[in-house]
């Protein structure tokens, strides 16, 4: 049974229905006592990091999270709300992921970062199987997530920055597979069949 | 690199898609879902979806077929008609939708564009503009209720004053529909996209014209907008979303394959 966590900042309709398009019937869950009862879950938001990370720690999610022992995705805020700190809000994160989210610098281009761009992949994992070179998928953001080690495949907007992160149980994505025709349907595809 | 997007844009009258000429006449065109869907896997970037009457009639717009919508469509997609308030736009959000547009009602209360970037972010607020060339005057004029022709005026604002007040209240995203050239497939408005173009720092849809492949990749390459919305020649199967996507590609518009 797949988990997706409700913090009341995100929507979390399209996540699901993402999820019921393959075949799967999530649980949206709002308390943290239920999340360890799943075998996978996914962490949507949307909106403002600090405002998000409060209501994270106010309900008692951060201790949930980082107890939690199988796979948990991050989508879009979700992936970054799982980074150590972020600057949008200056905030300490829940620190599954290792690195800093900072405001992508965008030069001459338009923010936010919004659109479909090209994915690169930059090392192997169970959840980059099947994607062919230069797929592309649908970003909405203005905060990104550096490059180390944690990073499975980046995009680029004036900068390059993390489009796939993971570390143990814990991976994000910054873009929206929800949104990403059948690319986001292979990702999403993936996630559901990642064994630790 | 950011592809530029292809948006076919649905009219929505009582449950249907329609299509009119210059904002008249409408006519059925098929079913919401089913277009949708054919669109989609055709390889649009997105859609859009406008219940014409709403506005019009004071009504928000049915939010049962957003619903729908996001159920079975795996690419963005954004809805208008009729959304006046915050309360509204969340009706319509938390249905599925991943943009809310707004275009009579801005008018009406400009504050509602700040009051929705401020709930929801920049990213979900679009603002539609019908903008008439008066032909008398040599000015660009923007017009209000264009849903039904019996409604229709023009405002107090320029176009380019307009473009630039929505920008400072908070807007995301641009749709400048080109009135004098909507559905009659004679090409985008290139002059006023590229002039628009200079002072608009958010994207910019263009809107109104698109009759042959060639449109599109004129006003990617001549007047840099991020995106080009089309109707009727989607509708009449004029032009294929996918073969179109190729011709971009072939004349070096990013796109998404």
């Amino acid at each position: 049974m797949i988990a997706i966590i409700n913090t009341g900042c995100a929507n979390i309709n399209s996540v699901r229905f993402a999820f019921e398009r393959l075949g799967v019937n999530p649980e949206v869950i709002r308390d943290p006592a239920q999340l360890k009862q799943f075998d996978r879950a996914v962490l949507p938001g949307v909106g403002h990091a600090s405002v998000a990370m409060k209501r994270l720690r106010d309900l008692g999610w951060d201790k949930a999270i980082a107890e939690y022992q199988n796979p948990l995705m991050g989508i879009c805020l979700g992936m970054q709300l799982l980074c150590d700190e972020t600057e949008e809000g200056n905030v300490q994160c829940l620190g599954q992921i290792p690195g800093k989210v900072s405001y992508l610098k965008t030069g001459q281009l338009t923010s936010p970062h919004m659109g479909w761009n090209t994915l690169s992949v930059c090392k192997a994992h169970p959840l980059t199987q099947g994607l062919s070179p230069d797929e592309q998928v649908y970003f909405v953001h203005s905060f990104a997530h550096a490059s180390n080690a944690s990073t499975l495949v980046e995009s680029e907007y004036g900068t390059r920055f993390s489009a796939v992160v993971a570390k143990d149980n814990y991976a994000g994505m910054q873009f929206h597979p929800e949104k990403s025709a059948k690319v986001g349907a292979t990702l999403l595809n993936n996630f559901l069949n990642w064994q630790l | 690199m950011l592809s530029k997007r292809i948006i076919p844009c649905l009219d929505v009258k009582n449950g249907q898609v329609v299509k009119g000429v210059k904002f008249k006449q409408h006519e059925i065109v098929g079913e919401i879902l089913e277009l949708a869907a054919l669109y989609s896997q055709a390889g649009a970037d997105e859609l859009v979806f406008y219940e014409i009457s709403a506005s019009v009639e004071k009504r928000l717009l049915d939010v049962n077929w957003v619903r729908d919508i996001a159920r079975h469509i795996d690419i963005p997609f954004c809805v208008a008609g009729g959304i006046k308030s915050v309360a509204d736009a969340a009706k319509v959000l938390e249905q599925g939708a991943d943009k809310i547009s707004i275009n009579s009602p801005a008018i009406a209360r400009p504050e509602l564009i700040k009051e929705l970037h401020d709930e929801f972010g920049k990213q979900c607020v679009v603002v539609g503009i019908d903008s008439f060339f008066d032909a008398n005057t040599g000015e660009y004029l923007v017009y209000q209720l264009t849903g039904d022709p019996n409604s229709a005026s023009q405002t107090r604002y320029k176009t380019s004053e307009w473009v630039q007040r929505v920008q400072d209240l908070g807007a995301g995203e641009i749709v400048l529909n080109c009135m004098n050239q909507d559905g009659v497939r004679k090409g985008y408005d290139i002059e006023q996209l590229s002039n628009i173009r200079k002072q608009c720092d958010v994207p910019l849809i263009a809107s109104g014209g698109a009759g042959v492949m060639q449109d599109f990749v004129d006003v990617f390459q001549q007047a840099d907008v991020d995106g080009a919305l089309a109707a009727s020649v989607f509708h009449k199967q004029l032009i294929e979303i996918d073969a179109l996507k190729q011709y971009l590609a072939a004349n070096k518009v990013p796109c998404r394959l």
